[in-house]
């Protein structure tokens, strides 16, 4: 009886008595959301388009920040390092573009999955060797990225938020809103979309899947270099930071693999239900529970829409 | 010239599906067991028992696991290190509560437990496919970490959060434990292994196979065919787990001797999905040749540097080692996407008419 208590009372009679702790863990909930969702968009932007489920986002990520945290190290101003590094990523999808997918074409989809394998061990060696495995500060202030906080006085209480907190949200919406314009609007965006439909029917109408596929690569790109200097801002840049690719993984499933609006509503949902179940109900089973209490989450969805919440439906035919 | 089956007739059905219907395999395969029972334990030092034949044979048999799931069912899963560590856990805890029985019988058992995990993550494999299969499969992963490491019942709060493990014997002759020599325990696991993989090859040429590979091939299809999907899908969770948790359990009693839950995370499924994918989906031979080649490649990497003595600090080296790696994972994927064991299969066709090119 006291353990249901517990878990069903207890809890929101809590949320009820400090509410400014609630809205509190909401926000940090929504921030940690947007950087998965951040993630997660890298995904859904190579899925849509080559059908490669990219198990490599993650590192690209560690990879982006390293390179332009390393550049700056060396002396380079830092926005031109930041420029470096987006033409270091363009060099990066172009590589994988010739070298990784284009011999792999037409292969099933668990052979291009185990390809981003090879591609992270490839991207995780080579950036220790050139970079070093020693965590890295990111130059926030030199990116002119505000620091510091807000404390905002609401509800009886204070609510804290880290300027770059706000920034990062501000970033990604602006992020999603121009993929969204670049998508519906532009000549490559169409073509884009095109691909993501058939494969087969955009080369018929003169489409270049290479081409395609490399911009797409690139744009992934950039949005891995945006996560990575988001992240970067509030730990340090070090290879731990891959570990959070994997806590992007449900986000993108539960969003649709296929749904840039998904991935973003997704962030949303598993990092403020992640927050809110560490908060309230962690310690009822012990601390940690955040490592797979976002699978839980999203696993339950799935149950219920198995192709995600805004994913295409899927039509099966014999 | 030396490698063909003419003028082998078959005169009864019983010959003609027997598991090597040509005289030169059966000739071969007595020839590799005769020397993997004989020839090795006579000849091999405890290094390579201990640090290559073992841990490669344990390896094998959590691929063939992960290999009934993913290539013969379709089934992608990311989960095969949570459940080898419900395998390891799962021993230990019967070895401290059955004293008594025999270590090799508890290992059996351990692998019935994992298999009841694997049904129970297996559950919303029905709905849920592909992709996003793999996906819930983590959640699997994820959670049987954390109940390895939160749950202190499961070690015996033990201090170190590591299961130790106890010293056993069989017919007098210790086989666990610090006392047992790397012989006796690569003999243990080569018999275990070489009766489970009997067992896959068996199982997978049987009625039960040959519902997987349909439901693999397309499954609605297979449905209307009269398979009932849920049941066969089940069973292949419950037949790979099984697998993976007596190779779990090996690791533990009959290779490492102490683990601690960081033997079974989420690296340790995404090599065992390695070893599947480069040696062959959808092949038990592949398994061991896939086992081989990722589990052999980093030692082999540092042989080379060891002997011809590179100028390279360690650190460095398991950087170029990550890279090398990773290099060679796609540049097999792109010279043959369907393994190691279709290499095999080429290089016999090749055998068998030479010196004709057809």
């Amino acid at each position: 009886m006291s353990l249901l208590y517990q878990i069903f009372i207890d809890p929101f009679v809590q949320m009820g008595t400090a509410p400014d702790l609630l809205v509190q863990t909401l926000w940090e909930g929504l921030v940690a959301g947007v950087l998965y969702a951040l993630i997660a968009l890298g995904f859904v932007l190579i899925f849509k388009a080559s059908g490669v489920f990219n198990f490599a986002q993650g590192i690209m990520v560690v990879f982006s920040a390293l390179t332009l945290v390393g550049l700056y190290a060396h002396g380079v101003p830092a926005f031109l390092a930041l420029a470096l590094t987006i033409a270091v990523m363009f060099a990066l999808a172009f590589a994988i573009e010739r070298l990784v997918l284009r011999p792999l074409v037409n292969q099933a989809d668990i052979i291009l999955f185990m390809a981003t394998f090879g591609l992270t061990y490839i991207l995780i060696g080579s950036g220790e060797l050139i970079f070093g495995g020693d965590p890295k500060v990111m130059i926030t202030d030199q990116l002119l990225l505000p620091s510091g906080s807000y404390s905002i006085k609401m509800l009886g209480g204070f609510v804290q938020m880290q300027k770059i907190d706000v920034a990062a949200a501000v970033i990604a919406s602006l992020m999603v809103a121009t993929l969204a314009v670049f998508f519906q609007k532009t000549r490559i965006g169409r073509a884009l979309r095109a691909v993501a439909d058939s494969h087969r029917a955009a080369l018929s109408v003169g489409i270049s899947l290479e081409y395609i596929w490399v911009i797409v690569w690139f744009a992934a790109g950039i949005v891995a270099l945006a996560t990575g200097i988001m992240w970067g801002a509030r730990s340090n840049v070090s290879f731990a930071l891959e570990i959070i690719a994997l806590k992007a993984l449900p986000v993108l499933i539960l969003g649709g693999l296929t749904s840039i609006p998904g991935a973003i509503v997704g962030g949303v949902i598993i990092g403020v239900g992640e927050k809110l179940g560490e908060f309230y109900w962690g310690p009822l089973f012990g601390s940690g529970i955040e490592s797979w209490l976002a699978y839980v989450i999203a696993l339950i969805f799935l149950l219920f829409r198995p192709q995600g919440l805004f994913g295409e439906r899927i039509i099966e035919r014999i | 010239m030396f490698y063909r089956e003419a003028g082998q007739y078959k005169t009864s059905y019983q010959a003609d599906q027997a598991l090597f219907p040509i005289r030169q395999d059966q000739i071969g395969f007595l020839l590799i067991l005769a020397v993997a029972f004989i020839l090795v334990p006579l000849t091999a030092s405890d290094f390579v028992l201990d640090s290559i034949l073992i841990p490669v044979l344990v390896l094998s048999l959590a691929a063939i696991g992960l290999n009934m799931l993913t290539g013969y069912t379709g089934l992608l899963s990311l989960g095969t290190g949570g459940f080898m560590g419900v395998g390891a856990f799962a021993c230990y805890k019967l070895a401290t509560f059955f004293p008594g029985i025999n270590i090799v019988v508890l290992i059996i058992c351990s692998g019935f437990l994992a298999a009841a995990a694997g049904i129970v993550f297996g559950l919303p494999s029905l709905r849920i496919k592909g992709f996003y299969l793999a996906v819930a499969t983590l959640a699997s992963q994820f959670f049987l970490s954390w109940c390895f490491i939160r749950i202190p019942w499961l070690y015996n709060y033990n201090i170190s959060a590591s299961i130790e493990v106890p010293a056993r014997t069989l017919f007098g002759i210790p086989i666990t434990g610090p006392n047992a020599t790397a012989v006796t325990r690569y003999l243990i696991v080569l018999t275990i292994v070489a009766i489970m993989t009997w067992l896959a090859s068996n199982l997978i040429r049987g009625r039960i196979g040959r519902t997987w590979m349909a439901v693999r091939d397309m499954d609605i299809a297979a449905e209307l065919m009269g398979i009932k999907l849920y049941p066969t899908k089940l069973l292949a969770f419950a037949v790979s787990s099984f697998y993976c948790g007596v190779a779990g359990a090996m690791l533990v009693f009959l290779w490492l001797g102490n683990a601690e839950s960081e033997s079974f995370s989420i690296n340790q499924s995404f090599l065992v999905l390695f070893m599947v994918i480069i040696g062959g989906l959808g092949s038990l031979l592949g398994s061991f040749f896939g086992a081989t080649l990722i589990y052999g490649l980093p030692i082999v990497l540092r042989m080379i540097k060891t002997n011809w003595d590179l100028a390279i600090t360690s650190a460095n080296l398991e950087h170029i080692n990550f890279i090398i790696l990773g290099t060679l994972i796609i540049l097999f994927l792109i010279a043959e996407p369907n393994g190691l064991a279709r290499l095999w299969q080429i290089g016999k066709q090749k055998l068998r008419v030479w010196p004709f090119p057809y």
